[in-house]
């Protein structure tokens, strides 16, 4: 359909005004990212020349004698993901298994409708929620009770303040649920119908089929929904910011406090009074977004293959 | 349904984006002229935006309320956004005042674009609040508990070196939470400049400015933030501006000054700090351990940053002209929530270099 | 399909394999059950302090000193208001017009290049929006302004925009715009006014759930907008939102500022629940309609 146009664009004059213009509303966008792309870099450049790659491996985070090293941050930003994925993976399979392949048909619209409102609420109600219901059931109850079950482990040791990695995880998890789960859900509904037939007539239970079929199938799809989630893991800031108790340390211990890349910038990149604290923070930034510039062309990469081979599987 | 429904529909809903999009604009552009009506002076409305400190927060906060009242043509909006936050954006020059409690140092003076005034505006003690079972009010502590509690060193609140200090005070055995900001702030430097005076340790291991290393601890913003934090988390030990924990009923520790005596932080306690320091002529001074019987030793003055040379002349004359109420009529505010007024030595210096401050080569003030 | 399911039900299976259905099939239901908690008890305390803590001060009042009772936050109601209402400006003409391109020339290398441009936007954290425009308007134009609020805000808007857009286009059936041509129209009046009618509905569904994702932001205000505590009367001075207002009040001491931080997490999510509900509503009368 968009091959036909060269003589009608010849032919007319409004088709081609109207053409340019909307080619440069379009080139927007990618005007946009690579001026993202710039200018971190240019407010990162005093700290890149001071510190260069040794930056992502040191620890300190000390304005007054101006060392600034990356990894506290790195490393917050990566475990309270990952304590968000070890949640939210398994559950929101479910959920999405549940809704295309288990749920009587009239559950599936308002069941489907509540996980996704649960993505339309903003962050920082979820801080809210955080601070006051959250933090204070993990404090009195939850990590109490870990402690003296499994306090000899180092995850589950120190005092327990609620504020810390193990809030911010939790938080993350419950954000990054529905983006998981109505992912996958698309992309399980994207298996076409008569693999699930195919195996049913085999005489497999639903969960054989699912197993054995649906998932094999859609299997990048749901990696790519997995990356989805860790992207907005990595990137949310708020909700993160209220709870995880913002302390710039590397601590085995899940009742810590911890510090988040995204969580830092909002904290100090308004305040920073030092030239190399402010670029150290717009590096913290660049990092934070190579990082999930490069994750979300994975995960689009993911689904979009499944949906591929999804319409043409339904055209065989 | 219908066939034409989707062209129907697809009308009414433009139709519907358009009109919410006019209505929101119709909002912010009306707004204005029916805002503006409504203040009675005839002066032309001028808007001043400030950011900075959380320490004198509530005095601000206050203190532009009533102003707005006598000067309903002046608006001052002041944020809360931490010390740093305030030298960082009068350094930018993207407020017209900045707020803090940490002053400019050198080096960063000389890269300005123009010639940045320390104005004082009030005097503010740093308390150390707790939030222990039975809230007992009456805690002592020595310079050098409170240095080993930040540093991490004391973990416990039944620690002998707490214990020894009181005698009658029944501690539980409870790990200490510290507390501490996230943000660049001005009572972190007044807390961790004290802390650099009366412990060696503190001052080679983490030393003092708005943001500092903090060897233990969890971070929350803005003096709201730890009060807050303080507040929900039995155990926790935090550093807020006294009016904070006024306000929340939160317990301050006395503590224990440079001549011995352990000193609560009172009105009478800071305005004495101030008097046993002399003040230069740029008010550039730090009244932490300040000499004297009665000083309560965390003290310090707080002030607000604005540039002598006013570009706009309407908001230079409306600062000068807020600065010279704020410590004239403005300091009585401040006892009500904790705040000590200015020495009277040192208005009178205030007042001649408020009267230096231009706009465009003549003095802005209108008095 | 229940039919099938019972058949396969009622087919005699070794017991293994059928509790090994049954325990997966518990799972699942377990994980969506599971799923839901948050979600109940975080619109559960939403609404029970909100609206307790919910009067008519607080939606028509301005905020009072630090530390007094009363008050409201009717600025920062206004304030989101204002501020989508310049994302929107912004947002949606350019997300709109970036999705016609995709969807009528979307087989260039060009057209590739924005819409992975466009998915890979879409996820780039807000705050770090926030600190691109902070750097872009708010350094260079030296103040926090409401536009520097909006401008982010609309960044953040493009892309779903876009993309939905794109995508709705594609849904218009061929036949449609053939019969516009072959009437002689050219085609840009052809894309406009037949095939860009056609979709909108949908197109309104995507951009308000783009609207209700933009109203709900915090993080990159709190590098542009700032905050404010007056009326918003002009465009370029700080500006007061109700995220940033309830993230402040939420990070306080002051219980009257927790019971105003619910209040306006209430208005805040009815406000996104409603641009939510009437962005399905659209779609189904979409569906309905074919």
């Amino acid at each position: 359909m968009a091959a036909d146009t060269h003589e009608t664009r010849t032919a007319n004059r409004g088709d081609l005004v109207f053409q340019r213009l909307i080619v440069v509303g379009a080139v927007v966008m990618v005007v946009l990212l690579a001026a993202i792309a710039l200018e971190l870099t240019r407010e990162s450049r005093l700290s890149l020349s001071a510190s260069g790659v040794r930056f992502l491996g040191s620890t300190a985070w000390d304005p007054v004698k101006e060392l600034f090293g990356g990894l506290p941050f790195i490393y917050g930003t990566l475990v309270s993901s990952f304590l968000a994925l070890l949640v939210a993976v398994p559950v929101s399979l479910g959920v999405a298994i549940f809704l295309v392949e288990l749920a009587p048909s009239w559950l599936r619209g308002p069941v489907g409708f509540m996980v996704e409102l649960l993505a339309a609420l903003p962050s920082v109600v979820y801080g809210l929620w955080g601070i006051f219901v959250l933090v204070p059931w993990l404090r009195g109850g939850v990590e109490p009770a870990l402690a003296r079950s499994l306090g000899f482990l180092p995850f589950f040791s120190g005092p327990s303040q609620g504020f810390g990695m193990l809030a911010g995880g939790l938080v993350l998890s419950i954000m990054i649920l529905p983006t998981i789960a109505s992912v996958s859900r698309e992309v399980l509904r994207a298996v076409p119908n008569w693999l699930r037939e195919g195996a049913l007539a085999l005489g497999t239970t639903r969960w054989e089929m699912i197993r054995g079929t649906v998932l094999p199938f859609a299997r990048s799809g749901i990696i790519g929904a997995v990356i989805l989630g860790l992207g907005r893991a990595l990137g949310e800031t708020m909700a993160v910011t209220m709870v995880i108790g913002n302390r710039p340390k590397i601590a085995a211990s899940l009742f810590a406090p911890g510090y988040t890349m995204a969580s830092v910038i909002a904290n100090e990149y308004t305040e920073a009074t030092g030239d190399l604290h402010l670029s150290a923070l717009a590096e913290i930034g660049l990092l934070l977004f190579a990082v999930t510039l490069a994750l979300n062309a994975l995960a689009r990469l993911l689904v979009w293959r499944v949906s591929r081979v999804a319409v043409q599987g339904s055209r065989r | 349904m219908s066939r034409k429904n989707p062209f129907t529909m697809a009308a009414s809903v433009a139709r519907a984006c358009v009109l919410v999009s006019v209505l929101a604009l119709a909002v912010c552009l009306l707004w204005c002229p029916t805002c503006e009506a409504k203040g009675n002076d005839p002066g032309k409305p001028v808007s001043l935006e400030g950011a900075g400190a959380t320490f004198p927060y509530p005095l601000y906060s206050k203190w532009v309320f009533e102003y707005g009242r006598i000067h309903p043509n002046v608006r001052i909006n002041y944020q809360s956004i931490g010390s740093g936050g305030g030298i960082r954006q009068i350094s930018e020059g993207t407020v017209d005042f900045g707020g803090s409690d940490a002053f400019v140092k050198d080096g960063a003076l000389v890269k300005l674009p123009g010639k940045l005034l320390h104005i004082p505006t009030t005097l503010g003690a740093v308390v150390i609040t707790y939030n222990l079972p039975g809230s007992p009010s009456n805690m002592k502590l020595s310079p050098e508990v409170i240095a080993g509690v930040f540093l991490g060193e004391i973990i416990r609140w039944n620690d002998s070196k707490i214990a020894a200090l009181n005698p009658g005070l029944k501690l539980p055995d409870a790990l200490i939470g510290v507390v501490h900001r996230s943000d660049g702030s001005g009572t972190t430097a007044v807390f961790t400049d004290y802390l650099s005076k009366v412990s060696p340790a503190w001052s080679e291991k983490v030393g003092s400015g708005t943001s500092v290393s903090w060897p233990i601890g969890l971070g929350a913003k803005g003096n709201e933030g730890v009060t807050g934090q303080v507040k929900s988390t039995p155990g926790s030990v935090g550093y807020v501006e006294l009016v904070y924990a006024k306000q929340n009923g939160l317990p301050y520790a006395s503590i224990r000054n440079s001549s011995g005596a352990f000193v609560e932080p009172t009105l009478e306690g800071v305005s004495a700090a101030a008097a046993g320091v002399a003040v230069p002529a740029d008010f550039r001074v730090s009244i932490t351990n300040a000499p004297g019987e009665k000083s309560y030793p965390i003290s310090a003055f707080t002030w607000i940053l604005i540039y002598q040379d006013q570009k706009d002349a309407a908001k230079g004359t409306a600062m000068v002209d807020f600065l010279w109420w704020a410590i004239h009529d403005g300091q009585k505010l401040g006892g009500v929530l904790g705040y000590a007024p200015l020495p009277a030595e040192v208005v009178g210096k205030i007042e001649a270099t408020l009267q230096t401050v231009t706009t465009g080569g003549k003095p802005a003030l209108s008095k | 399909m229940n039919s099938r399911k019972n058949s396969v039900d009622r087919i005699a299976l070794p017991g293994r394999r059928k509790i090994t259905d049954l325990v997966v099939r518990t799972l699942c239901l377990v994980a969506t059950l599971l799923a839901l908690v948050p979600l109940l008890s975080l619109l559960q305390f939403v609404i029970v302090r909100g609206a307790g803590g919910l009067s008519w001060d607080l939606l028509t009042q301005l905020p009072r000193p630090v530390g007094e009772p009363g008050g409201g936050m009717a600025n920062a109601i206004v304030g989101t208001l204002v501020l989508v209402g310049l994302a929107s400006c912004v947002g949606i003409p350019l997300g709109i017009t970036t999705g016609i391109y995709l969807a009528e020339y979307g087989h260039t290398r060009t057209a590739r290049v924005v819409r992975f441009s466009a998915d890979v936007l879409s996820g780039v954290p807000s705050i770090i929006v926030g600190m691109f425009v902070y750097g872009l308007m708010v350094v260079t134009m030296k103040r926090f302004s409401a536009v520097a609020g909006g401008v982010a805000l609309a960044i953040l808007m493009l892309p779903t925009v876009a993309r939905s857009t794109e995508e709705l286009l594609k849904l218009v059936p061929t036949s449609l715009r053939e019969a516009a041509l072959a009437l002689g129209v050219p085609r840009w009046r052809a894309t406009l006014r037949v095939v860009l009618r056609t979709a909108a509905p949908g197109i309104a569904t995507g951009v308000m759930l783009a609207v209700a994702r933009a109203a709900g932001e915090t993080a990159p205000l709190l590098f542009t907008a700032l905050n404010s505590r007056f009326w918003p009367t002009s465009l370029d001075r700080p500006i007061a939102s109700l995220p940033v207002q309830i993230f402040t009040y939420a990070i306080s001491p002051y219980e009257e500022w927790h019971r105003q931080a619910w209040a306006a997490a209430l208005v805040l999510v009815a406000l996104v629940l409603i641009l939510n509900v009437a962005a399905r509503f659209f779609v189904r009368h979409r569906t309905d309609a074919r």
